[in-house]
């Protein structure tokens, strides 16, 4: 399909042309991770969170990142947001090394992390605000986003008024208004029912194709990687390394009832599952 | 309490029973009253140091329509209003500063837990010795006795809040000052609130046991002449007054500032 016939969204609302110009003016940017590692050291002992992760993504590519809780998943997105220093390899993004955090990568956690205290408006406005936008320019942006993510009319509910489902939308939009280039997607849907989560997956996938946005989705659910990825990375726990890789190259919007999509699930299904074996077997001190 | 927490979740049920307690409260008061204007005419005690509802409510009147009372309330309410927002910057301040610097909540957070023992009133003589008594010495009382309890509420604040917030505002953008106006004072609201009102409250206390002590015309100062005058009648009216200033700061800031954070965050009872 193509994706330049849903780039310019903004078309037909010449009110904020220039505003949602600026707006959807970066697109993704490659990721380029060389051997890193990460060793915690807790009271003397030292535990490998990962290690020699090496790893290349496009610009604008979606990438899931699956694997069994533990496996260090959490900790790579927190190095590639710059929240965490890798204690060894090297992290570019866009070819510029990352040094701390910064809003071209934004994170979306599964509890949404939303401000209870503002309202969807102001949630949806505050890194724009921190930008330093005027108030002006930052609702009108604000209100944009909401309307993307379908919570037209729910600009001043606070969180706790809102679903599950409601609140990862607004966190979606709340990250995606700064314009980042990268989104580090932390299981975000994890805490979701089935129907809501599908129907998240397909909004998701829209808004990306339509941004193009660099996508980091971690998720420990197979069908939720091969429904969204461009391409799956199975990782395997203690210490987290990569086990195996999955072009996805089945067409979008893709639909959770595709033969080729349950095909693809199993597949990546047997790699975790052998994966999962071997990590028993060696009880976990296969290093 | 109120009908505005009422509405959304109780049951109509709830709502018809909701009279009873104030019916039972105004009996509770009306004997209370009767009781007291019994004793007052039984002739137990002179009637100067034991006078009855009625003749307190005379004094009232006579003290409100004089414009003395009014002009008292307003001396007192201008100092705690002062003093408290003076304890509102530097508690805040303070409080920020002890939860999020470890180094200073291990050292200056204990003197502050000591300080917070002791009742305001005590750094009163010093205030004397230093200042003079005047009205700085009673606004020092003040700012003492809210100090360290808005202190302790915003570090206590600050401590509990969710640290993927400052995360989640961080990688938003949020950086320096704004990190602590536009997310770990705001998400510290709900805890900071009791040390507010807290500190609201004991600086009320101060200023009245200060006010005590200084001869211009106060409400702790009517108090006092009342008993130079020996007159327990005003002695009273004044404490009604006394008591009706704090209720109305409860019910006119606090309550309903307390309200509005519970109902935005969905914090219901």
């Amino acid at each position: 399909m193509s994706m330049l016939g849903a780039l310019p969204w903004a078309v037909g609302r010449s009110k904020d042309r220039t505003q949602a110009g600026a707006l959807n003016s970066a697109s993704g940017l490659s990721l380029r991770l060389e051997d890193v590692s990460r060793v915690f050291s807790h009271h003397g002992q030292t535990v490998a969170a990962l290690t020699s992760i090496t790893l290349e993504v496009a610009a604008g590519e979606f990438v899931c990142l699956l694997g069994p809780s533990g496996c260090g998943k959490s900790t790579l997105l927190n190095l590639i947001a710059g929240l965490d220093t890798p204690t060894t390899g090297a992290i570019r993004v866009g070819g510029q090394p990352v040094e701390g955090p910064g809003t071209d990568r934004v994170l979306l956690f599964q509890e949404a992390a939303l401000f209870p205290w503002l309202d969807v408006q102001r949630n949806v406005e505050f890194g724009l605000k921190q930008a330093g936008l005027p108030p002006q320019q930052r609702a009108a942006i604000a209100r944009q986003w909401i309307e993307r993510v379908n919570l037209t009319g729910f600009e001043r509910h606070y969180v706790h008024q809102l679903s599950g489902g409601m609140r990862q939308r607004v966190a979606i939009a709340r990250a995606l208004a700064i314009d980042p280039a990268m989104l580090l997607m932390d299981e975000p849907f994890g805490a979701l029912d089935a129907l809501t989560r599908d129907r998240l997956h397909q909004e998701l996938e829209t808004l990306w194709a339509a941004t193009r946005k660099t996508v980091i989705f971690v998720t420990h659910n197979v069908r939720e990687a091969v429904a969204l990825g461009d391409r799956v990375l199975v990782f395997s726990p203690r210490p987290g390394r990569i086990v195996g890789e999955f072009h996805i190259d089945l067409p979008r919007p893709r639909s959770l009832e595709d033969p080729g999509l349950v095909t693809r699930t199993a597949e990546v299904m047997a790699v975790l599952r052998a994966a999962d074996a071997d990590e028993r077997a060696h009880g976990g001190r296969g290093r | 309490m109120s009908a505005l927490t009422m509405t959304s979740r109780t049951t109509p049920a709830a709502e018809r029973a909701d009279w009873r307690p104030w019916l039972r409260r105004g009996v509770f008061y009306l004997a209370l009253l009767a009781v007291w204007e019994g004793l007052a005419r039984s002739g137990l005690w002179p009637g100067y140091l034991f006078p009855g509802p009625l003749t307190v409510l005379g004094a009232l009147w006579d003290g409100l329509a004089s414009g003395l009372f009014v002009r008292g309330a307003l001396a007192s309410l201008q100092r705690i209003v002062i003093g408290y927002l003076i304890s509102l910057g530097i508690g805040t301040l303070l409080g920020l500063l002890l939860g999020r610097i470890r180094v200073l909540d291990e050292t200056l957070g204990s003197l502050v837990m000591g300080l917070q023992a002791l009742p305001s009133v005590c750094w009163l003589p010093l205030a004397i010795l230093w200042l003079g008594l005047n009205e700085r010495a009673i606004l020092f009382v003040v700012v003492m006795g809210a100090l360290f309890s808005i202190t302790l509420g915003v570090e206590s604040g600050v401590k509990n809040t969710p640290p993927h917030y400052v995360q989640a505002a961080r990688n938003l953008g949020a950086r320096g000052p704004a990190l602590y106006t536009d997310v770990i004072l705001p998400a510290a609201l709900p805890a900071v609130l009791s040390g507010l009102k807290q500190g609201w409250s004991f600086a009320w206390r101060s200023l009245m046991a200060a006010e005590l002590l200084y001869y211009t015309l106060s409400l702790g100062n009517l108090l006092q002449t009342g008993r130079d005058l020996n007159d327990a009648a005003q002695v009273m009216a004044v404490m009604v007054m006394i008591i009706a200033v704090g209720v109305a700061a409860d019910q006119l800031v606090f309550t309903p500032l307390e309200r509005r954070t519970r109902e935005r965050w969905g914090l219901h009872r």
